[in-house]
């Protein structure tokens, strides 16, 4: 046992020494979540709208008096024909349209149906219908101002929107970003630390000192884990002040489900590094084998649910998958751990398969 | 000149002659670009919904057929209890809650206004106001159909139609550009711009510095070249190599995909020649600041991470906090995602793109610039 201490005291040593390593492991979560924190959203604003109206009117008038009254929209050119429009779209000086009919109002006074063309730039389809659906709101709600005629049929649906009411999209990005930023962190610092003791020789040094794989294991993960413990703390803090995220349900619960996370990652990254010679092949594994799977592959910027099944099938070995489920419940729905046994079990066993395989990944260093 | 070809020549070998790294560049993009195509999507279909229905009469079965049938949802229970409902809401099981009150069909024979009331899990920001808006619709659709149904019974199967009070405005909705609205039109052209970039930077940071490691820079130092040739000659050939990675990526974007190409490609390959000069340029800026491949790698991969990121490849720029829409000016990869979309969907034209073009042009010359001038024969 106190050869296992003496193993934990180096690393502690190792990490202490290296100031400028611990500031960029602890400091760079922090200012990552920053930065993408306002970079990754999707929440459609001040949407670039265009006029086509040849002949205003009164009606015409009103309509866009509301468009400009729904906050959402801003009006960048107000031209008399529909040509002009091909070249604002291109060049992305307009992202939708509003079309109106010639003797728009007379039309209506006449008891004649009058064209109203919706365009949006659908480029990018997300943006597209949601500037397409603002833009019917807009007119529907014009028409139903109209006094009701007698037989009309409506059926008015009271929308409640649970769990995230302003439908922030940081809300939904933030606690996303959480294990984004903590997956590439924690399994790049065990990956380097492990592979620079190969490079430099010592671990042979390790490997015939009477302690055993699974010792060293031990002292490699447990400096790191503290190290990442902060990080989460940190990032948990940060979405709470910066971004006002709401944390609903337990503190602790989150605390325990990042431990947990963590630990995956970093076993994660002893697995790569054990299984590889040089530090680069191992950055290069870390790296590879886990930002782009993190980025694209764990829900945490595109919705799981959107993707053809042989992706989802993939995600289940995601580590990060299961963590932004979690992290995502416990602060945006506020449920505990009857709700996430699941995904926590998911977790534990991924912690003690990849735990259990770079100790074996050890044992079979030792027989060559 | 025969200098430049000459190291030129040396590049393409290493990269040809280690079967693993050409395989790297030539073939790991495409499988990327055809994995990646596919899991980039926001497109919202089938959402799980969960029916309580109180009313239990034709009228609200007709509604829940028509929400079944407009393949946007997806009924995976349906119970007349709010608990189990909420239960599957919290789980995670479904995405809406569909809740159809008491006397729901006797208030609208009644009256003709009926209340439906919608849960939404709003965890995911705008794909719920997508999920509401389709769901409205489809009421708003259903209450017409109603409508004409009583009208039709009422006045005898007459053929004219009701006349009405209220102003009609015939209103049309038309999505440009991409009417389908197919998400991989739209991710391909962006990601393929990921991938060539990731290459392009990452061989070229790399390549000083293992140079450095190695100790074969110094060599190089020794003979008479100048700076300036030394950086041209180790970027041709990245530069060739990106060229081509785009070409095969066009092609798999057009033949598996189907992605439209809508102007001109010879655009598009001259604003990709300006763009990977850019790219590369600062592969190498960053392998002549640091002293080993570790540190090139670490230092390309935190750039990468926030380039893409904030290029508007994911998550559109519009969307962006103001300040970050002002610093993702500075990012190369924004301006080309930009351009790339802009060319093959909307069949942009010299003019369209010319401000964006002239950013990269300005970047890509200080770009250069900064590598020459960084790389210095001394050794420190």
């Amino acid at each position: 046992m106190s050869a296992l201490a003496g193993l934990l005291r180096k690393e502690v040593y190792h990490i202490l020494r290296d100031r400028r390593t611990l500031i960029v492991i602890i400091v760079l979560p922090v200012l990552q979540v920053i930065i993408f924190g306002y970079a990754i959203r999707t929440d459609v604003d001040h949407v670039r709208l265009a006029i086509v109206d040849p002949a205003p009117d009164t009606v015409t008038l009103a309509i866009r008096a509301r468009f400009n009254a729904a906050g959402v929209f801003q009006d960048v050119a107000l031209v008399p024909r529909i040509e002009p429009l091909e070249d604002l779209f291109r060049r992305g000086a307009a992202q939708g349209a509003l079309v109106f009919e010639a003797g728009f109002a007379e039309r209506l006074a006449r008891g004649l149906p009058s064209g109203l063309l919706i365009i949006a730039d659908a480029t990018e389809p997300n943006t597209g219908s949601i500037v397409a659906s603002y833009a019917t709101a807009v007119i529907q709600g014009y028409q139903q101002e109209a006094p009701p005629s007698r037989g009309a049929v409506h059926i008015v649906p009271s929308v409640r929107m649970r769990f995230n009411p302003t439908r922030e999209s940081s809300n939904l990005f933030v606690p996303g970003l959480m294990a984004f930023v903590l997956t590439i962190i924690s399994s790049l610092m065990t990956a380097i630390s492990l592979t620079r003791e190969k490079e430099t020789g010592t671990l042979e040094a390790l490997l015939v000192s009477p302690l055993r794989p699974w010792q060293i294991i031990v002292g490699k993960v447990a400096p790191y884990l503290v190290v990442g413990f902060a990080s989460v703390v940190g990032v948990i803090f940060e979405a709470r002040l910066v971004f006002h995220v709401p944390l609903r349900g337990s503190l602790s619960l989150l605390l325990i489900e990042g431990i947990v996370f963590i630990l995956v990652s970093l076993s994660l990254g002893i697995l790569i590094s054990a299984r590889t010679s040089s530090q680069r092949v191992a950055m290069m594994g870390a790296l590879i084998g886990t930002m782009l799977p993190t980025m694209l592959l764990s829900g945490f910027i595109f919705p799981l649910e959107s993707m053809p099944w042989p992706l989802q099938a993939i995600s289940v070995v995601v580590p990060a998958r299961w963590f932004v489920l979690v992290a995502r419940s416990v602060m945006l729905k506020g449920v505990g751990l009857a709700y996430l046994w699941q995904p926590t079990l998911v977790l534990l066993v991924m912690a003690l398969v990849l735990l259990t395989a770079s100790t074996r990944a050890f044992h079979e260093r030792l027989d060559q | 000149m025969r200098r430049i070809l000459f190291l030129a020549r040396a590049e393409v070998l290493h990269v040809v002659r280690d079967r693993a790294t050409l395989a790297q560049v030539l073939v790991v993009p495409v499988l990327q670009l055809l994995v990646l195509s596919n899991a980039a999507t926001f497109l919202v279909t089938n959402t799980p919904t969960y029916v309580v229905d109180f009313d239990r009469t034709s009228v609200s079965r007709g509604l829940v057929n028509r929400f079944r049938a407009s393949g946007h949802f997806r009924v995976e229970e349906q119970s007349a209890s709010p608990e189990l409902a909420n239960e599957a809401l919290l789980r995670g099981d479904v995405t809406m809650v569909l809740t159809i009150p008491h006397d729901f069909e006797a208030t609208i024979v009644r009256t003709g206004t009926a209340p439906i009331q919608l849960t939404v899990n709003a965890e995911k920001g705008s794909a719920a106001g997508i999920v509401q808006s389709y769901a409205s619709s489809i009421a708003a659709a259903y209450a017409s159909e109603l409508e004409a149904s009583v009208h039709g019974a009422s006045l005898g199967g007459s053929e004219a139609p009701p006349a009405r009070g209220i102003p009609r405005i015939d209103l049309r909705v038309r999505s440009w550009y991409n009417p389908a609205l197919n998400y991989k039109y739209y991710m391909v052209p962006g990601i393929l711009v990921a991938l060539v970039t990731l290459i392009g930077t990452l061989l070229t940071a790399q390549n000083i510095a293992r140079e450095k490691e190695l100790g074969t820079l110094e060599q190089l130092n020794v003979t008479p070249m100048t700076r300036l040739q030394f950086i041209a000659a180790k970027l041709l050939p990245f530069w060739a190599l990106g060229m081509l990675n785009l070409a095969i990526g066009l092609v798999v974007g057009a033949v598996v995909f189907g992605v439209p190409m809508r102007g001109s490609l010879l655009l598009l390959f001259g604003s990709a020649a300006v763009y990977l000069v850019a790219a590369l340029a600062i592969g190498l800026w960053i392998s002549s600041v640091v002293d080993t491949q570790q540190q090139a790698m670490f230092v390309t991969f935190f750039v990468m991470n926030v380039y893409l990121l904030m290029s508007g490849l994911f998550t559109p720029i519009d969307s962006m906090a103001p300040w970050v829409q002002t610093v993702s000016q500075l990012n190369p990869v924004r301006h080309f995602v930009t351009i790339s979309r802009a060319i093959l969907m909307k069949g942009a034209g010299p003019a369209d793109i010319a401000q964006p073009f002239f950013v990269l042009t300005i970047f890509g010359a200080i770009t250069l610039a900064l590598a020459i001038r960084q790389y210095s024969k001394r050794v420190v």
